[in-house]
């Protein structure tokens, strides 16, 4: 047989075929799955507020000098930041903003120390990334905290009484500091991994609890065609929902689209794959839809709340920032607000991406592995 | 092809502690009716669910058409329909719907996919029915229209496990004449039933008791061979010797 005959011959379309018959015919879910972005926007598009300590923090230090040190010493002290190293120019400290390595760095122009002396304001920025606005009114707060606390020191050495140290904050990525910004990106992340799981688990599961599995395995058909058939149309689904939060995000709340559309539906494919491959593993663990609902909530759970998508990770203790990332969806989040808000590419997004595609081989793995064409 | 359509030796099948099916040899010619009876959790289903490699024999070999079921499950699923009591239908699918996903699954395609879906239209008596969705069907009709998805692909030999379990007397005669022209054009038929009078349809029966095949023959000679009056009373009798030995 040609490879066409062959390809022509595979039960995956009379499969897929029929996948899209019973989708169009469940007008209920259809519904919902269209629907459900739309509510999900509206519900999540309020603030969300909570105090973020330890932003990881990087500083590009022109001045070092023992004024410039004492400063980022300052810093550290408010507990709002965590100097996680220095970076010798400005380019390092783009690269660590835009992999979201550092959430904040602060940098010391060159004549900081002079200026003090000759009794000149002298001026320091703390560029902070706004994309969370929680994180960077933790960090704007901290960052005039110590900035009146050099003050004060240094004002009681030298005897005057006005202050004489600025450090001026920079909100990059989202100047507004609009929490709407932040939370719709992150609402396409939330809901796609909720969908993906849940329908697909449910989509196995359905056909074993009415009888149609057995019928099924009993027919030639292969397993990767049956997974492949079940799998794809929830691929589609998937991009609509995307869709449908990108354009009324951008219609309601304004959010802007700084990076590449072409990049982020092509990596979004790693994350609904990881999705999908998760919820099929699931399906092979059920026996009933009841099972397969209560498990898709069992892992919602740490999804919302350990993912960074809403209350950020670095106010989380250790534990529960390990478990995060072991999550899809925290890797996920950091590529949707790369993309999204700060415009970034695959150049800085790379290792979550590898993330993903790892974790989608290895559910798909598993669960084809667990699948067998037998009842029991 | 000579041999017989279905053959199993020493078949075995445990699930943890329970032995479902000991020991079963059989041997059933091409074209034969071939009726299993026997109480609930006698092993019919697991049987037939081994045949059709659904389940993996814990011990003894099988073949079904010439072809191996351990080794070969897969071939062995082109050889052979199977109908469960479940139906295995898609309720909101159409009768040509279901129709053609099986007949595509089956590896039909093009025009000779679209001529055997005419075929078994007419054959079956479909009509305008073809539009129904299939959940809207009759029990009788879902009957059919299951048998029609399950030999698409004209299987050799065809396991039918209690096909007529709550259908109405009409709809099962139909179902039954339906059978007897598969019989006749040379399709080996493997089917379970818990009624009497679909027993003495077979041409030969065999009677399973706690997974042990007990009798095998024409209904006359397994009446003889337990001193009894009807297939009916043997039935009883051996429901009675079951409990007898669970009690």
């Amino acid at each position: 047989m040609s490879l066409f005959a062959r390809l022509r011959a595979s039960p995956v379309w009379p499969m897929l075929w029929k996948e899209f018959i019973q989708m169009r015919r469940d007008r209920l879910t259809l519904g919902m799955m269209v629907g459900i972005p739309a509510i999900q926007l509206l519900l999540f598009g309020y603030a969300i507020q909570t105090e973020v300590r330890h932003l990881p923090t990087v500083v590009l230090d022109e001045s070092r000098t023992s004024e410039s040190r004492a400063l980022v010493d300052a810093m550290r002290n408010t507990g709002n930041f965590d100097i996680i190293g220095a970076v010798p120019d400005r380019t390092a400290l783009d690269a660590a903003m835009h992999s979201g390595r550092a959430r904040a760095a602060l940098v010391i122009p060159p004549d900081f120390m002079s200026d003090l002396r000759r009794g000149r304001t002298a001026v320091a920025q703390m560029i902070v990334d706004a994309a969370d606005p929680l994180a960077s009114n933790s960090a704007m707060s901290g960052a005039a905290l110590a900035a009146a606390a050099r003050a004060r020191v240094i004002a009681a050495r030298g005897g005057a009484a006005e202050p004489r140290l600025e450090v001026r904050v920079r909100p990059w990525y989202n100047p507004g500091l609009r929490s709407a910004v932040y939370i719709v990106p992150g609402i396409i992340g939330v809901l796609l991994s909720i969908t993906m799981i849940l329908v697909t688990s449910l989509a196995i599961v359905r056909e074993r609890e009415r009888g149609t599995l057995e019928q099924l395995i009993v027919t030639p058909i292969d397993k990767t065609s049956l997974m492949l058939g079940k799998l794809v149309p929830f691929v589609l689904v998937g991009y609509i929902q995307m869709s449908v939060i990108l354009l009324l995000g951008r219609l309601l709340f304004h959010v802007p689209f700084r990076g590449s559309v072409v990049a982020l539906y092509a990596i979004t494919l790693t994350f609904i794959v990881a999705s999908l491959g998760l919820g099929l593993f699931i399906s092979t663990m059920v026996r009933t839809q009841t099972q397969s609902i209560q498990l898709g909530f069992f892992l919602m759970l740490p999804n919302i709340l350990l993912s960074g998508f809403m209350f950020p990770r670095e106010a989380m203790p250790a534990l529960a920032q390990w478990i995060g990332l072991a999550l899809p969806l925290t890797h996920y989040l950091t590529i949707l607000r790369g993309i999204i808000l700060k415009g970034v590419g695959i150049e800085h997004l790379w290792p979550q991406v590898l993330v993903l595609a790892g974790l989608a081989v290895l559910f798909l793995t598993l669960s084809v592995r667990r699948f067998s064409k037998r009842v029991a | 092809m000579n041999g017989p359509a279905i053959a199993a030796t020493g078949l075995r099948r445990t699930f943890g502690p329970i032995v479902a099916v000991e020991g079963l040899t059989l041997s059933i010619d091409r074209g034969e009716v071939f009726g299993m009876l026997g109480p609930n959790g006698s092993g019919k289903t697991t049987t037939i669910r081994m045949l059709c490699g659904l389940l993996a024999p814990s011990a003894g070999t099988a073949t079904v058409d010439g072809v191996d079921v351990t080794a070969d499950p897969e071939l062995v699923r082109r050889r052979i329909g199977y109908m469960s009591q479940r139906f295995g239908l898609y309720d909101d699918l159409t009768v040509g719907e279901n129709l053609r996903f099986y007949a595509g699954i089956y590896g039909l395609r093009g025009e000779e996919r679209e001529a055997r879906l005419a075929e078994l239209v007419a054959e079956l008596g479909f009509g305008e029915r073809v539009r129904q969705l299939a959940g809207t069907l009759s029990g009788g009709w879902k009957q059919r229209l299951a048998l029609a998805c399950a030999t698409s692909h004209r299987p050799r030999v065809l396991f039918l496990d209690e096909p007529t379990a709550g259908v109405d007397p009409a709809a099962r005669r139909r179902f039954w004449a339906l059978i007897y022209e598969f019989s006749q054009r040379g399709i080996t038929i493997l089917v379970t039933t818990h009624y009497m009078d679909e027993a003495a349809r077979c041409g030969r029966l065999a009677f399973l008791s706690r997974g042990h095949l007990i009798a095998v023959g024409t209904a006359d000679e397994v009446r003889e061979q337990f001193g009894q009056p009807t297939i009916e009373d043997v039935f009883i009798e051996l429901q009675r010797r079951d409990e007898g030995a669970v009690a």
